[in-house]
């Protein structure tokens, strides 16, 4: 286990229609950890994490998961393989209950009790899944249904989990909860593969760290290195924070 | 580019204003007026439905109006049969625009699925009105003044007039897509409030666009009476007809200029072969359906778009370019 | 300074949800105004009352004095009121430069449109311009539905101010773009502001709302809670409690100190 890594990615060319948006991205997803990918508007985060779920299909290059290929492989043979991703926009259904989205995570599962029993476990991990579990999904709050899609996705028990930008539109109270999620579903032994442009509070809590830039991979390291590379904070984290000029 | 373009319609028009020259058969030539008059039907469908989103499946309604103005002004004003009946075609075409506004203006209060529900309804009201009412000739339909022409004679100048009106539906579909009031449907088609919310006044707009699509058609439809001599509402307003434009649009491409045109001339000329060789009136439907199928499933964009686009992945490939298209840099990179 | 633009005791429910309860928001002239606010609270149904997307129940909106209330989209814009969607809207299947070409003809009649090309010169340098700006000129003829979310929240922001509104609301133009960026987009709306344009801006980057706001309303529960300069309302209890979190808390002190 500790010679071969958790994901890899080696050489992956993907795009849509006529143009590449990534163009040979290299590196490797460590067991256990959190793992940010930062970069510029338009550089191919979302399509990268598109390529590990199986909604885009790499035209070269191999992306490895506990040494599967996944390339090739449908979504849903990808989800199987304990992979699971939370897309972009909120994705839950709006007139089911809470509980019945959550249930719904497990659909690939067939034992009603394995169903239950976990049911049961995140109730306890995500108290607003107990507190609002009659209520529709579209009358909690954006923040709210961000913790229930959270949820959901922990149904399947999956060992990958892939975030593409939980933090959109969550106000800072709810963007603190939000992260501190993050970091228990970690814990809970989930390795957490996320795209954040909310940059420095998620490579704060993230052991990995990967700067992409134009198709490429133009840093991997710590989340602590790519915080504090000089070069990489003036071009994406807005360098030294702005002040205000006084009136 | 530009000029290669131009290039190929100018020979497209060539092609088209020598096919009574070279072929002289009646029964051939027939064919190519009706091709010509549903290509026409299908670009003036496509300038509306096609840019706007909003899809009409009353089409017949415009024909059919067109093809009584023709008739009833033919009869009350006692025209003689002969060329002096093509300029009531213009007028045809006027009709059928004065009776788009109302009907525009009602059914275009809803969002596109009700549309095309309510542009059904009004058909059927228009179909059922003509069957019963007087002026109309009833079911028996009305006949016109026989035109005194023979043989081939008959059907050419019926080929050019058919042909200058898909010429005029052509260019006038051209300059909407050119203009600021084109631009204003694409935009209703992708987002319609947004559209609103950034000055666009919808309402003018589609209500512009489904009264000037109505023209072509109106026209096509008194071209049509004249051609037959004889009208009968079931065949006038004919519920084959809407869908039929519809598909040719959607079989050629969708939205775009050339795709009506290539749908049109596909479906049109295949569907009077069939018919008339086969004289099985319902074969061509079977083949519409399947066609239909056909299109959904595999491209459902239409010919032209999947045409360009397998041309475009080959031309790629020839020019050996990995990242042909849209490189995505970031302005001034700097080394780590 | 003189009002421009202000919601008066605007309500409005859906269903048994009241969404806006009473809510009153002052924009002054050449102002950058933030309105701030826990998710739900009502700022986007505010902004969509404001705007003419959502009928208000009671309550008036007006602009330059003159009552707009419930006045549809399309006039909002024309008397210069433009805004962003928090969910990026723009037309998937034109071009980039034609998406800034839609939002170039504010105060043209319908009629003009049929006449003319698709643009003019001066409009499409200008639309090249802002395009250019924020970092998308060399996609300006990609189908904007190729672009990623943060290339279509860009999009929509230059779409917006080709139309040169005299007032500006940006819903959430900082999310999903990347920081570089947003200080970009803050030092330009900084320069807009000087030039004389207003800007109301919801967003929940706090360091973007209390660097760039001369005044900031903070909502809570559908109505307005505390109206006042960045500092005051960074310092207001109650806008700790219902917005920011706990006050001991160590990443939102981080950012209070950062603001």
């Amino acid at each position: 286990m500790a010679d071969a890594p958790f994901v890899r990615f080696e050489g992956v060319v993907a795009g849509y229609g006529g143009g590449d948006v990534l163009k040979g991205v290299n590196f490797d997803v460590a067991h256990g950890g959190v793992t940010c990918i930062v970069g510029p508007n338009g550089s191919g985060k979302s399509t990268l994490l598109k390529t590990v779920s199986g909604l885009v299909q790499p035209r070269l290059g191999t992306i490895t998961f506990k040494g599967h290929n996944l390339v090739g492989m449908s979504p849903r043979e990808i989800l199987r393989l304990g992979v699971v991703q939370v897309p972009q926009n909120h994705s839950l259904f709006k007139e089911m209950t809470v509980e019945q989205n959550v249930e719904l995570g497990a659909f690939l599962v067939k034992d009603k009790k394995v169903i239950a029993q976990r049911l049961r476990s995140i109730r306890e991990t995500f108290p607003i899944v107990a507190e609002r579990a009659h209520d529709k999904a579209g009358s909690l709050s954006g923040g709210q249904q961000r913790l229930v899609e959270f949820a959901r996705c922990l149904m399947l028990e999956p060992e990958l989990v892939v975030l593409d930008e939980p933090s959109m539109g969550l106000d800072p109270k709810t963007l603190h909860v939000m992260f501190g999620t993050i970091k228990m579903m970690n814990s809970l032994g989930r390795t957490v593969l996320l795209v954040e442009q909310n940059a420095r509070q998620a490579l704060k809590m993230s052991h990995h760290g990967v700067v992409l830039e134009n198709g490429l991979v133009r840093l991997a390291g710590t989340g602590t290195d790519v915080l504090n590379n000089p070069d990489i904070a003036a071009l994406y984290l807005g360098g030294s924070v702005s002040t205000r000029p006084a009136h | 580019m530009k000029l290669k373009q131009s290039a190929w319609w100018a020979l497209a028009l060539v092609v088209f204003a020598l096919f009574p020259v070279v072929v002289t058969n009646p029964f051939y030539t027939t064919i190519g007026i009706f091709t010509v008059m549903y290509m026409s039907c299908a670009t003036s469908w496509n300038m509306f439905s096609g840019y706007s989103g909003y899809v009409s499946l009353g089409t017949a309604i415009f024909f059919g109006c067109g093809a009584y103005t023709m008739a009833l002004a033919s009869i009350d004003w006692h025209v003689p049969g002969g060329a002096v009946q093509f300029w009531l075609v213009p007028l045809g075409g006027v009709v059928a625009m004065a009776i788009a506004v109302p009907l525009g203006a009602v059914a275009l209060r809803v969002r596109r699925h009700t549309f095309v529900v309510i542009t059904i309804a009004f058909f059927f009201v228009f179909q059922l009105a003509a069957i019963n009412a007087n002026f109309t000739g009833g079911p028996a339909g009305l006949s016109l003044a026989l035109i005194p022409w023979q043989g081939n004679a008959y059907n050419t100048p019926f080929y050019y007039v058919a042909l200058l009106i898909l010429v005029f539906a052509v260019v006038l579909s051209a300059l909407v897509r050119r203009s600021r009031f084109g631009l204003q449907l694409l935009a209703i088609r992708d987002d319609e409030d947004r559209a609103l919310g950034l000055g666009v006044k919808v309402k003018a707009v589609k209500l512009t666009g489904y009264t000037m699509s109505s023209f072509t058609v109106g026209m096509a439809g008194a071209l049509y009476a004249m051609f037959l001599g004889q009208i009968y509402p079931q065949f006038v307003f004919d519920p084959v007809f809407d869908v039929t434009v519809a598909l040719m649009a959607f079989l050629g491409g969708f939205g775009t200029l050339l795709g009506p045109l290539v749908g049109g001339l596909i479906l049109e000329s295949s569907q009077q072969y069939l018919t008339a060789t086969y004289s099985n009136g319902s074969l061509y439907l079977i083949l519409f359906g399947a066609l239909f199928l056909i299109v959904v499933l595999f491209m459902p964009q239409g010919i032209v778009v999947k045409v360009k686009e397998i041309w475009m992945k080959r031309s790629l490939k020839d020019a050996d370019g990995v990242d042909g298209a849209t490189p995505v840099a970031m302005a001034g990179s700097v080394k780590p | 300074m003189t009002t421009l633009l202000e919601a008066h005791d605007v309500s409005r429910s859906f269903g048994g949800l009241q969404a806006l309860a009473g809510c009153s928001l002052l924009v002054e002239r050449g102002s950058i105004t933030g309105l701030i606010g826990p998710n739900g609270s009502g700022k986007t149904t505010l902004f969509n009352v404001i705007t003419g997307y959502i009928k208000a129940d009671t309550g008036r909106v007006s602009f330059e004095g003159k009552d707009i209330t419930n006045a549809r989209p399309n006039a909002v814009f024309a008397l210069g009121i433009g805004r962003t969607f928090q969910m990026t809207r723009i037309f998937a299947r034109i071009s980039v430069v034609e998406n800034m070409l839609v939002a170039t003809q504010r105060e043209e009649s319908w009629l003009r449109g049929l006449t003319r090309s698709k643009s003019s010169k001066s409009e499409l340098d200008n639309a090249m311009e802002w395009l250019d700006f924020v970092g998308l000129a060399r996609l300006a003829h990609l189908p904007a539905g190729a672009l990623s979310y943060g290339q279509r929240k860009l999009l929509e922001l230059a779409y917006v101010l080709v139309a040169d509104p005299d007032v500006i609301l940006l819903d959430e133009p900082a999310g999903g773009v990347n920081l570089t960026l947003i200080n970009e987009i803050g030092e330009k709306i900084r320069s807009l502001n000087a030039a004389g344009k207003t800007f109301l801006i919801v967003e929940h980057n706090m360091e973007f709302v209390m660097n760039l706001c001369d005044t900031v309303t903070v909502m809570h529960q559908g109505c307005n809670l505390v109206t006042g300069r960045p500092d005051e309302v960074r310092s207001n209890p109650l806008v700790l409690d219902a917005y920011l979190g706990g006050g001991d808390d160590e990443d939102v002190a981080e950012e209070m100190s950062n603001g």
